[in-house]
């Protein structure tokens, strides 16, 4: 069997057991099982590299995508499956209402994997639409105006960019037809993407410009993030973390897949400066209005913004080192950025409130959870050792050789940033901290584990990671 | 004297422009039945556009496609809202949009760039492509348009639907576009999710609201 079918039939399947399944806290344990039976078929590609068929694909970009989605899929499994329980037991959260969550939790992971790994653009839409039904009731799982608004708003903006984006694959098959012929392999991405040089260059520049807002929207880019912050902060934490840790990381992907066939052809736009733009529009905005929150799961969302902006940014700058920087922050936001929000749905959880101003002096009224938050700000914040600070260290460096006056306006945004996240640092962890109850230590593994592999990266990027991150960084030109 | 190609050319051509003609119907008018009836005859006409298409095309599986338009959107949509909006006693809602005069104005300039937009790089795909094309994606920008003018969330959900029956449009007027049927029946699922919620939550408005305090409560932050 091919290995690609065995990482998408996992949690196709176990969508439909945990459908049937009728207990919550029976249903939350399948789902850890099933995210781990995932993470471990995501592997096997390594050691056994499947054959392209028409319509899966594993190829170097996405092999570390494919796993990097199943890890982080198991650990927030893991951290929802206390989550859920404590919100149920706590009278939060009706039991009823998670009647579903698990389900759509694997459905929402077959919708991930399955857009990184189709072959074909048609399948790619099909699995990014659903992505968003999956989500949506996940969004609004509490049921109070604010989540309902936020899930209307979650569904009718990234309907319309989905939209955009099946008009934009239209346009793709447009213009490959006149040269691949009618039929599949004019919408396969592997055999469109050697002979893509032949293609009308005008038709894939409009195509283009429908595919980046379509898939953007989606990416959270400004101005078209306005459903991110409320997704983020109205959703159950573990969904929170991972809309940041996969969600945007994968529609990132099929955006710049999409990049690599315009670089194909000569004659087409650079897809560069729209991207650059984009990213530096989302990096600045997100950074202003880091300053402004008030409730921390919209604080760390307008973060996901920033660095989605900066890793677009990167990607737009393109060459090796630039591709190379935003491909490992890909990698260390997905990590950092779904550790943070374990931490953050523990503290909301022990403080019973998600607001800042009520949240003080978390590492001396709950250390261990205190000191992790530490942690993930400082990391998420671009300060060394974490490998937040390498890859972004990478796009100053390269960006100030080639254009300084853009590396200058990525400075201001990443100092912006950095200054609004210490500041709110200072009152959450610090000072006299009283009230809420312990969290066990084991509740913090996974948190943990992210941690000490954002940490290792920091320090030490092993050779073989850095020769294959080398070169997908030149397969994305 | 006219020709069997001139024909299904003119034919083709006749039916991408009543769908069209329809949306901007929808975005003048004001009673929510109203809309309904003008998207269900858009439906109808997308359904035969696409017959049309099978037809020319010698393409069979494009039946279904229209066969999908005619069945769910021309009478089971508009059925399902007719009883949804009774049920929430909405009506009677006479909807506060942008002045008719301006959104037709800016329906008109829409059309005219997606014309400007479409037809010179399209040059070497064939006539009725070019100019389906154009239509359908002057439908998709007017859905858009509907959906940022009006107010109310069923008639919101029309236009995301008529912004649907563009990229139907589209998607069966190139020639022997694959998925075709799978990709209508994907967006079909999702308009389905989208008006369950509508039923399920209640939802008469579209949250967006111009009251600030509202505003404060809703969309800012937690105070």
């Amino acid at each position: 069997m091919n290995p690609v079918e065995l990482i998408l039939a996992i949690p196709a399947a176990s969508a439909l057991l945990l459908a049937l399944l009728p207990g919550y806290k029976l249903a939350a344990r399948a789902n850890v099982l099933a995210a781990a039976l995932t993470l471990a078929a995501s592997l096997m590609p390594f050691f056994h590299r499947p054959a392209t068929t028409p319509l899966l694909l594993i190829d170097d970009f996405n092999i570390y995508l494919v796993a990097l989605t199943a890890f982080v899929a198991f650990t927030t499994s893991l951290f929802s499956a206390r989550y859920v329980i404590h919100e149920v037991s706590s009278g939060r959260l009706a039991a009823r209402y998670l009647r579903f969550y698990h389900a759509m939790y694997q459905a929402f992971c077959f919708t991930m994997l399955l857009a990184l790994t189709a072959n074909n653009l048609g399948v790619m839409w099909v699995a990014l639409e659903g992505a968003t039904l999956t989500t949506v009731l996940m969004v609004g799982l509490y049921r109070t105006h604010e989540a309902l608004e936020a899930a209307w708003k979650y569904f009718i903006l990234c309907g319309v960019g989905i939209a955009l984006a099946l008009f934009g694959t239209t346009l793709i098959y447009l213009a490959a037809q006149p040269v691949m012929g009618e039929g599949m392999p004019a919408m396969t991405w592997s055999a469109i993407l050697p002979r893509v040089g032949a293609f009308s260059p005008a038709i894939l520049n409009l195509a283009f410009v429908f595919l980046l807002v379509g898939y953007g929207t989606k990416v959270g880019l400004a101005p078209l993030h306005a459903w991110l912050p409320d997704a983020h902060a109205e959703g159950p934490t573990p969904i929170s973390a991972v809309l940041s840790g996969l969600l945007l990381n994968v529609a990132l992907y099929v955006v710049l897949r999409f990049k690599m066939l315009l670089a194909g052809n000569p004659l087409a736009l650079a897809p560069g400066p729209l991207m650059i733009t984009m990213g530096l529009a989302s990096l600045l905005l997100a950074s202003f209005m880091l300053y402004r929150r008030r409730d921390i799961k919209r604080l760390f969302a307008y973060s996901s913004i920033e660095h989605m902006g900066i890793i677009t940014f990167a990607f737009g700058m393109g060459g090796p080192l630039a591709n190379f920087a935003g491909l490992l922050h890909m990698t260390m936001h997905s990590l950092t950025k779904s550790a943070i929000f374990f931490a953050v749905g523990h503290v909301s959880q022990v403080k019973g409130t998600q607001k800042i101003a009520d949240i003080r002096g978390l590492t001396s009224s709950q250390p261990l959870l205190g000191w992790a938050l530490v942690i993930g700000v400082v990391a998420i914040a671009g300060l060394p050792p974490f490998g937040v600070f390498t890859s972004e260290f990478l796009v100053l460096t390269t960006s100030f050789a080639r254009q300084p006056l853009l590396a200058l306006l990525v400075l201001l945004g990443l100092l912006v940033g950095f200054g609004a996240l210490v500041m709110r640092l200072q009152g959450l962890a610090f000072g006299p901290g009283e009230g809420g109850g312990k969290t066990s230590p084991a509740a913090l593994v996974p948190l943990f584990v992210h941690f000490a592999l954002v940490l290792t990266a920091g320090i030490y990027l092993p050779g073989p990671l850095v020769t294959w991150f080398r070169h997908v960084a030149d397969l994305l030109g | 004297m006219p020709s069997f190609a001139n024909l299904g050319y003119d034919t083709a051509h006749g039916l991408d422009t009543c769908v069209l003609l329809l949306s901007f119907a929808l975005l003048y008018q004001r009673r929510l039945f109203g809309v309904l009836t003008i998207y269900a005859w858009q439906a109808l006409f997308l359904a035969a556009a696409a017959a049309w298409q099978a037809h020319a095309q010698q393409a069979p599986h494009l039946y279904i496609t229209a066969g999908i338009a005619l069945v769910f959107k021309a009478i089971v949509i508009p059925v399902a809202l007719h009883r949804i909006i009774v049920y929430l006693d909405i009506h009677r809602t006479i909807e506060t949009a942008l002045g008719v005069g301006a959104t037709l104005t800016v329906g008109v300039a829409l059309v005219a760039l997606s014309i400007l937009l479409v037809l010179p790089i399209t040059t070497a795909s064939g006539a009725l492509t070019r100019e389906s094309l154009a239509a359908a994606l002057s439908v998709v920008l007017l859905g858009l348009l509907m959906m940022i003018t009006r107010r109310n969330a069923v008639s919101q959900v029309v236009g995301f639907m008529s912004l649907e029956n563009g990229l139907i449009l589209a998607a069966v007027g190139v020639k022997g576009m694959p998925l075709v049927v799978e990709l209508s029946i994907a967006f079909s699922v999702m308009v389905a999710f989208i008006i369950f919620g509508v039923f399920f939550f209640h939802i008469r408005e579209r949250f967006d609201t111009l009251d600030v305090h509202d505003m404060e409560r809703f969309r800012g932050e937690r105070r």
